[in-house]
């Protein structure tokens, strides 16, 4: 006989349990998370390598570097610059997803680190979909790529919850309408936190440094936030 | 994107609701899909066809139900259809929204044949 059996189940139920028990596992050592994610080139690991610097002193800071290819250049980086580093490489993959994440939490003393920076491999487009267990995404936009992403990669730009714009020494040199830009934003994430900075020259990225610090301690006064 | 994993998922969920309820054969299954999640229906067929063959679940139709996005404002209420790429409230012009349906991607539920007589011909 013919029988319907009734299901409701999430296609990407598995990544999303094991992103659960990555969250926990952060949580019970008290580590505040980032997914940061960005096309290739935006400055993601310019813009970790000055964050490590930074809060030397301030803030623990651990790195989990996710790339496609079977290189270690962004982990070389990062542990340079002052923080334990884990290399993920993705064999092909274009996104990390839960269970990398898993692995290399394996490899990291988490009740040693203040801040896990988890840096997603170079995609506006795949990344957004898949969770890892981390509290924040953290989208690095730059000036070079053009004022139109937002309205191309709206689930990229939905889905996140602080945005960094770098490259801003670049603006008098390359044609972008921040208005056009900022308005495509909004359409998409209403008061998403923004932080307009350059690496290169050191402009703004104080107030970066500041709003990671409070976020941390955000979370460590109030974890189930 | 990505469809040949979640293709493989939707095997995995479908095979395994079967095997409980130890049916001979998987004949439909019912996938939701939202519109702003990227999946593509004719490259999950695709990948269907290949690697259901040898498994329970060959043949076996995929029904493709497509949510339609909407957001609903929290500033004014109003819930609407999200069309083009502006969330803008089309009643207040709030940018303030909060998007509540178009990201599903689930299996409903399968159609499957069993061992079970059918009720007319118990005698």
């Amino acid at each position: 006989m013919v029988k319907q059996i009734p299901i409701v189940e999430n296609i990407l139920s598995a990544n999303d349990e094991i992103a659960v028990k990555n969250r926990r596992r952060l949580d019970e050592a008290g580590v505040y998370g980032i997914n940061l994610m960005a096309s290739p080139g935006a400055g993601k690991t310019s813009l970790l390598e000055q964050t490590i610097q930074r809060l030397s002193g301030r803030l623990r800071v651990a790195v989990i570097e996710g790339d496609t290819a079977a290189t270690s250049i962004d982990a070389e980086r990062t542990e340079k610059a002052g923080a334990a580093s884990v290399q993920i490489n993705t064999g092909g993959n274009c996104h990390l997803e839960a269970h990398m994440i898993g692995m290399a939490l394996d490899q990291l003393d988490l009740n040693a680190i203040d801040l896990l920076v988890v840096e997603n491999v170079g995609n506006l487009v795949c990344p957004a979909g898949w969770k890892l267990g981390t509290h924040r995404n953290v989208l690095v936009a730059s000036i070079p790529e053009g004022d139109d992403k937002p309205y191309k990669y709206p689930g990229m730009y939905h889905n996140v919850q602080t945005l960094v714009i770098n490259k801003i020494d670049l603006l008098p040199y390359v044609p972008f309408n921040m208005d056009f830009f900022q308005k495509g934003v909004a359409a998409l994430n209403a008061d998403l936190t923004t932080f307009p900075l350059s690496c290169a020259s050191g402009e703004g990225v104080d107030a970066w440094i500041d709003w990671l610090v409070s976020a941390v301690e955000a979370h460590r006064a109030n974890p189930a936030g | 994107m990505h469809e040949m994993p979640v293709t493989q998922s939707v095997l995995e969920i479908a095979l395994r609701h079967a095997e409980s309820a130890q049916a001979q054969r998987i004949t439909d299954i019912y996938l939701v899909i939202g519109q702003l999640s990227s999946f593509v229906d004719d490259a999950i067929q695709f990948y269907w066809d290949i690697i259901s063959a040898g498994t329970i679940a060959q043949g076996a139709t995929l029904h493709f139900e497509r949510i339609p996005a909407e957001a609903r404002c929290n500033n004014c209420g109003q819930q609407y259809r999200l069309e083009g790429m502006d969330f803008t409230c089309p009643q207040c012009g709030g940018v303030d929204v909060q998007v509540v349906a178009g990201q599903e991607f689930y299996v409903d539920s399968i159609n499957v044949e069993t061992d079970e007589a059918d009720e007319e011909t118990k005698g």
